[in-house]
């Protein structure tokens, strides 16, 4: 997946974010941090779960954690990686 | 009095004087206090006197630098002759370590841990807010600060002790326009604050612990609000160290219902010397299930010691220690429940009484207690939440 096709999904893991995340997501820039910005690891698990169902992926073991959730960027490069 | 306790040989003289303490001052007023409702003064007393008020403070403030599997001891010997006076000190403990573990980069709170040790100074907390639903990571209220001054009012549903408190930790939003889960902790302090009684504390058990709901204005230094988040005080520490002395001392209490239990099933033992009476077996069980609710404190408070060890605060935030903190809270307030019952089974109506040695009535109503602070059918949730996509490895 080249950079422009990963910018594609942004669009998409904002409208996520804004549904799931329970906190404020218009003001953030693409790596911004989501912890700083009120993202609770719990939330991260139904941020998780509508990703996988948006993106029909399924995050391993190894990509769920706090880096992975970190922002905007890092979900986007892991769907990549996933998808690809 | 010991007050070093750096060396094992100095923890274990230490707990023998906790249970010389137990029973000369706690479990002589344990009924009194239980009765009415009302504080326990005497307990806290020798409790300061014993300087156990310091006791997770490190040893360069004074302390006595017990660690998290030491302290869990002292509540669980507590709780087997008062389970207010108990829970009050493992209430106490857990905003030392709040205090210990989060605010060492402030000059205040070093000064006020000194203090804390030279006059065996009381902690409360008021975490809770009437209008959040007991959502511990969301506030209403929120601390204003003014040049290096501030401001707070809270509506607490509940605080423990609030009225006999040197200090109380309250939790808010860092600012009144600060989102419901940007918080921090405020230490409020006594002639610092004005409370208002907005409930009374006439329940079925922990009826010392005399927890009030009250709304509090108060004001005071800046350098009162703790530097670090509140998340990171709660995930970190406030959440796995609640849990683990609340399991350590609800074990205290359900050891003194199997002791109960156990006297009375020797006096019956008595009468046919050479058979073992039938209630022997019920002791045998309740033993048993006594030692998984002990062995499963023990070991989440190890771990914890250790994690501590490493420095590395992050570990906290991991879902299976998590996990595994809120399964203690809920396995050990079952394992109460069950414990206590099973030795009222044996004690038969004696124990039923009120007014028998053999009484386990004040046992079972504070049993009932544990499910509920902070409930298990929350906790329960959240660890099915983190179980969508956990699994132990």
């Amino acid at each position: 997946m080249s950079e422009n096709e990963r910018l594609t999904l942004v669009p998409d893991i904002r409208e996520v974010l804004a549904q799931h995340g329970r906190f404020p997501v218009e003001n953030l820039t693409e790596g911004d941090d989501l912890y700083n910005a009120g993202l609770t690891s719990l939330a991260t698990v139904a941020v998780m779960l509508a990703l996988e169902d948006k993106f029909n992926v399924e995050f391993p073991d190894s990509l769920i954690g706090r880096r992975t959730f970190k922002s905007i960027e890092s979900i986007a490069e892991a769907i990549t990686k996933l998808a690809a | 009095m010991s007050t070093l306790c750096s060396t094992e040989v100095d923890f274990d003289e230490l707990l023998k004087e906790v249970h010389a303490l137990g029973k000369s001052v706690l479990r002589v007023h344990a009924a009194d206090v239980d009765k009415k409702a009302r504080f326990p003064t005497e307990s806290i007393k020798a409790m300061r006197e014993a300087r156990l008020m310091s006791a997770y403070v490190p040893e360069e403030f004074g302390g006595m630098g017990l660690t998290l599997v030491q302290v869990a001891k002292i509540c669980e010997a507590l709780g087997q002759y008062c389970g207010s006076s108990a829970m009050i000190y493992a209430m106490h403990k857990i905003q030392v370590a709040c205090v210990v573990h989060h605010a060492q980069q402030s000059e205040f709170f070093c000064d006020y841990l000194r203090q804390l040790v030279d006059e065996q100074r009381l902690m409360a907390s008021a975490t809770t807010e009437i209008g959040t639903g007991g959502d511990l990571r969301s506030s209403i209220c929120g601390v204003e600060v003014t040049e290096d001054q501030f401001k707070l009012t809270k509506k607490a549903p509940v605080i423990s002790y609030g009225e006999f408190a040197d200090e109380i930790l309250v939790t808010c939003r860092s600012a009144p326009d600060a989102p419901a889960n940007e918080q921090v902790q405020v230490m409020v302090r006594k002639g610092e604050y004005t409370a208002v009684p907005l409930s009374t504390w006439d329940t079925m058990g922990f009826r010392g612990t005399c927890s009030s709901g009250f709304e509090l204005t108060a004001s005071g230094s800046a350098e009162q609000i703790i530097p670090q988040p509140f998340n990171e005080i709660l995930g970190q520490t406030m959440h796995p160290y609640s849990h683990i002395v609340w399991g350590a001392l609800w074990s205290g209490i359900a050891m003194d219902a199997v002791n109960q239990a156990r006297a009375f099933v020797r006096a019956e033992a008595r009468k046919t010397p050479g058979e073992t009476p039938i209630s022997a077996i019920r002791l045998g069980e309740a033993d048993q299930v006594l030692q998984v609710m002990r062995h499963n404190v023990a070991a989440l408070a190890r771990e914890y010691d250790e994690l501590r060890s490493r420095d590395c605060p992050e570990v906290f935030e991991e879902f299976g220690f998590s996990i595994r903190t809120n399964n203690l809270k809920l396995s050990s307030s079952q394992q109460l429940v069950d414990i206590v019952g099973r030795a009222m089974l044996i004690c038969g109506i004696s124990g039923y009484r009120n007014d028998s040695k053999f009484s386990i009535a004040r046992h079972l109503r504070d049993a009932y207690g544990a499910a509920l602070m902070v409930n298990n059918d929350r906790i329960l949730k959240l660890n099915a939440t983190m179980l969508l996509v956990h699994k132990e490895g």
